[in-house]
């Protein structure tokens, strides 16, 4: 790998201060440095061209059972978008849920190097590991699910702390997870006998436990064990309309809990978009965006992912059971339902989103509002939680409407008018800075990840580097197009300084680094939380405890981020 | 001495992960643990091996057969890559490359076994749980046109009917269990009801039992050889279960009506779950029949039956499925991995790949190698060599390397990656 440097660019690099400023990038040995030999150093001419940091995807749909059973039951979305091999690439399907090797390619093409998958349950670590090994190009991890382990409702059930603290260590090790993911929290236990929660304070049956205290004690152990992230939560309710309330009162639920040293914020909610819907049933619904904006404008403990509505057809898939099943009886389409025991559970349904369906319109509206009402963009992060809202391949398209009002209003021309009496997205005049779309897909990512040396493009970053064919002093809002034209196929995307994609096309596929949380307890907890789980594991689970946690063949390129201080 | 424990059973899709194994120098001497076919599959693996690769007839070496194959296969118009649920994921994976490769075919077991479980699931989903579930809380459960006295041994005692569960303290008393077949079986000794239907009539006897469950009237006396009050009786304990589940085996995937069977059973379950917790989970064969499809679905999008002579993957079972594709005369070249098509196929197929060229990586001497020209030994998964497998309920569990390889032989992986690189050398690729 030899040395690089992208020359005369226009940098956004909001980490470091950077906006808009030509600036050469130097990459030495996979790293961007402050100054390479001029011998032998290959020269990447970006001059009049955008350059940031690569992309940082914190939450996408990309690897493990629930995108395989996606796949496999979704031949027609596959026949839309047949991906030909070549002598680099291998062959696969796109769209909504592509294969290993396309969704490695189409990332990178777009610019990005890092995407973490958003549901791993624990059982099936070994599948999201061995796709995640055929995801050629950018760095990963996959967040483990938590939220309705037999093992989390009893240590909350009895509040011991210093169990579940064991618990989530030792879990996340075993899995080789990056984060603590929650998923409707209780209600997915409660869909294993068929039924569902309402809310925060309902119960989990035989735990006598609610959303609530699960909520607050894994965020409160999360930040105790100093985890890179923080926890990462799909809320109960998604999908309900009114479900607005339910998640500001998540939010709140965990203000007055003490962040991890050096950070200051506890929660990350995911996919807002579907659970920020005012109203009392779909034929009524509207936008309760503002409601949240509101609330995470003024509390800085907060953090959330849009999970941006595509109008196109697309796959939903979450490991919230009893919201797929709701979905499907909505739908009447095809509907999976895959429950994980002791731990998790999942549903796949397709789905369409259509301009002339007023609900979905409003949920278009939704995600740009979160957005754009929402001040602070290193609180608020661009997704589409692929594939549930779109394909990530429509990426290009949200930066679209997040820059411009023109593009926004031109879709708004085209969909149901229910968008313009009950949502506020026709009022609002904020258009994005390529500054602050760098922070939302980026810089921002990255730090709310704990990924230090992701995200930004100072001295002791990862070379991860993509240039656009855009000049961002000439452009004007109403040249829309050109952006989605720009972002969709990179210049050039660098990968630890190597040139992985150029004008388009992926030039290389080397294998990206897995990232994995190293959380330690005191040795005699651990010792004292082996002892319980040995014994309940054997009478429980339907594999050996020693068969249970994923072997290092599984990961032949690791980097684990150590819990804790820096 | 060596006592391995926790070893993962290669043999069926229940990939029970409790043996223990005996090892004395090379050689398996004991079992601990394991059903008689398990038994029998670690006691026997050294038996009736390959001793040497084969081109022609005739010995060869390594090198030679690899060479011998690469050429068949670059200058073959339609190749077919064919079996693969027994044996492990990465190689697996790189069937499906070496399909890619060629411009062929890549096909599954599953082609002849669920693959109507897989048709059924594209129509219409499937609500499905991995085995603990069951073990844990299914107060009903329903075997329907599988057998598991005879091909799944275990599951049994293991996750189905005896077992202890967290909401099942009872473990087999706590559990109503229904069998569903065409004849007497020795499932019916370990069931609570038995339900003997007519060949043929299992669709009808779902949609009945669906309708049942919706409180519609059947104007019929009996449905397929069972009487309308034991299909309403059966209905109100479906309903009134805890957690119920139905598995399904070939008895209800090949016989008439096939994948309509399924969408019936899928229909019938997802119904239920209106009223209680309904699951149902076929039960796969091969001990990595569904890790197969799984990985042909992550490379490809598709689970099995995949074309790629156009560069890029096709799905149509019926056409690129390998019983088809050989009985149309389309195949040119074969390559068999952890398959005996030989002896399974029916006879025009089997025939065809006796007149192409077929390679044939195996362990043991079975009519497919006989017929092949290349015939490449390679080391048993899960006795002889490492490798990940996925149970019949989409759990993956990595396969335990017990004694080293017969005769030094590679791995499936290992044979295919040299087959990969040797065939795009030879098409100007590499």
């Amino acid at each position: 790998m030899g040395d690089i440097i992208v020359k005369g660019g226009y940098v956004y690099d909001p980490a470091n201060g950077i906006d808009g400023e030509k600036v050469d990038i130097h990459i030495s040995g996979g790293k961007v440095v402050e100054e390479t030999r001029e011998r032998g150093v290959k020269v990447v001419d970006a001059s009049g061209m955008l350059v940031m940091p690569g992309g940082v995807d914190l939450h996408s749909h990309i690897a493990g059972s629930k995108i395989n059973i996606g796949r496999v039951m979704r031949p027609e979305d596959h026949r839309k978008d047949p991906v030909p091999r070549t002598r680099v690439t291998r062959a696969g399907v796109g769209y909504s849920c592509p294969s290993t090797f396309v969704a490695g390619y189409r990332y990178a093409q777009m610019g990005y190097t890092t995407v973490m998958e958003a549901a791993m349950p624990p059982i099936g670590a070994r599948h999201v590991h061995e796709e995640l090994n055929d995801t050629p190009i950018f760095d990963k991890g996959a967040f483990t699910l938590f939220g309705n382990n037999h093992f989390t409702l009893k240590y909350v059930r009895d509040g011991d702390m210093e169990m579940l603290k064991a618990f989530i260590a030792w879990l996340l090790r075993a899995t080789k997870g990056y984060a603590v993911k929650i998923v409707n929290p209780g209600g997915v236990e409660n869909w294993k006998w068929g039924k569902n929660v309402g809310g925060l304070d309902d119960l989990v049956y035989n735990f006598e436990v609610t959303p609530r205290q699960i909520i607050t004690s894994l965020a409160r152990a999360n930040e105790e064990l100093g985890l890179p992230h923080t926890i990462h939560l799909h809320c109960n309710n998604l999908g309900v309309p009114g479900n607005y309330e339910t998640t500001i009162e998540t939010m709140d639920a965990v203000r007055s809990i003490k962040p991890k040293e050096g950070r200051g914020n506890t929660i990350h909610v995911v996919h807002v978009q579907f659970n920020a819907l005012d109203g009392t049933n779909w034929m009524n619904v509207r936008s309760g965006a503002s409601k949240i904006a509101k609330y995470v404008n003024a509390n800085p403990h907060t953090t959330l992912d849009l999970g941006q509505a595509i109008f196109t057809d697309t796959t939903t898939m979450t490991g919230d059971g009893p919201w797929q099943f709701r979905l499907w009886n909505i739908t009447g389409n095809k509907w999976v339902n895959s429950d994980v025991e002791m731990e998790a559970g999942a549903g796949v349904v397709p789905y369409s989103f259509k301009k002339n369906n007023p609900a979905n319109a409003i949920q278009w509206a939704i995600g740009l509002e979160l957005a754009l009402h929402i001040y602070d963009p290193w609180r608020v992060y661009m997704t589409t939680d692929h594939p549930n809202g779109g394909p990530f391949v429509f990426y290009p398209q949200v930066i679209s409407w997040l820059m411009s009002r023109k593009a926004r209003t031109d879709t708004m021309l085209e969909i149901n008018k229910a968008v313009m009496r009950r949502t506020t997205l026709a009022n609002v005049y904020r258009e994005y800075t390529f500054g602050e779309i760098a922070t939302v897909t980026r810089a921002a990512t990255a730090r709310v990840l704990g990924l230090k040396d992701k995200g930004h493009l100072g001295p002791g970053a990862d070379g991860d580097v993509s240039v656009y064919h855009l000049d961002p002093t000439a452009w004007r809002p109403s040249m829309y197009a050109d952006l989605e034209k720009a972002f969709i196929k990179a210049a050039y995307t660098i990968k630890a300084g190597n040139i992985v994609v150029k004008d388009g096309e992926v030039m290389a596929t080397p294998l990206g680094t897995t990232f994995w949380a190293d959380a330690r307890v005191p040795e005699d907890v651990e010792a004292e939380f082996m002892k319980d789980l040995e014994e309940e594991f054997s009478k429980h689970y339907t594999v050996g405890l020693k068969n249970y946690p994923v072997e290092d063949a599984y990961l032949p390129t690791q980097k684990a981020i150590r819990a804790g201080g820096d | 001495m060596t006592v391995h424990t926790d070893v993962v059973c290669p043999f069926c899709g229940c990939l029970c992960d409790d043996l223990e194994i005996t090892v004395e120098g090379n050689e398996i001497t004991g079992t601990k643990n394991a059903c008689a076919i398990s038994r029998s599959k670690f006691m026997n693996h050294g038996k009736n091996r390959l001793e040497s690769p084969i081109v022609d007839g005739k010995e060869a070496s390594v090198e030679e057969t690899i060479e011998e194959a690469a050429k068949v296969l670059a200058n073959a118009k339609r190749p077919l890559v064919y079996g693969l649920s027994s044996t492990e994921c990465e190689a697996i994976g790189r069937a499906v490359e070496l399909a890619e490769v060629c411009g062929g075919v890549v096909d599954n077991t599953s082609s002849v076994c669920h693959g109507p479980t897989i048709l059924a699931l594209q129509q219409v989903g499937e609500s499905k749980t991995t085995l603990g579930e069951v073990k844990n809380r299914a107060d009903l459960v329903i075997f329907w046109g599988s057998n598991p006295t005879e091909a799944h041994l275990r599951h049994i005692l293991r996750y189905s009917v005896m077992p202890k569960g967290m909401y099942v303290p009872e473990g087999r008393k706590g559990r109503y269990i229904v069998t569903v077949d065409v004849r007497d079986t020795r499932m019916k000794r370990l069931s609570d009801q038995f339900l003997k239907i007519q060949p043929g009539g299992d669709f009808e006897l779902l949609s009945a039992l669906r309708a049942a469950v919706r409180g519609s009237r059947i104007q019929a006396e009996s449905v397929s050889g069972v009487p309308m009050e034991e299909i309403v009786e059966l209905a109100r304990r479906m309903k009134a279960a805890k957690m119920g589940i139905v598995f399904f085996g070939l008895g209800l995937t090949q016989s008439d009506g096939r994948h309509m069977n399924i969408d019936a059973a899928v229909g019938l379950v997802a119904e239920l779950n209106h009223h209680t917790k309904f699951l149902l989970t076929p039960m796969r064969g091969h001990y990595n029949v569904a890790g197969a499809n799984s990985v042909t679905a992550w490379q490809t999008g598709y689970p099995y039956a995949v074309d790629f002579a156009r560069g890029y993957p096709r799905y149509n079972p019926g056409e690129y499925t390998a019983v088809d594709l050989l009985a149309s005369g389309e195949a040119d070249a074969a390559v068999i991995v952890a398959s005996d098509p030989g002896a399974t196929f029916p006879v025009d197929a089997a025939s065809r790949l006796a007149r192409i060229p077929t390679i044939t990586l195996d362990q043991k001497v079975t009519p497919t190698t006989m017929l092949s020209r290349v015939v490449i030994p390679v080391a048993t998964a899960g006795v002889e060599c490492e490798g990940t497998a996925y149970r019949m309920d989409g759990v993956p569990i990595r396969l335990k390397r017990l004694v080293k390889p017969h005769a030094g032989a590679l791995t499936d992986a290992e044979v295919l990656v040299r087959m990969i690189e040797r065939v795009r050398e030879l098409r100007g690729e590499a």
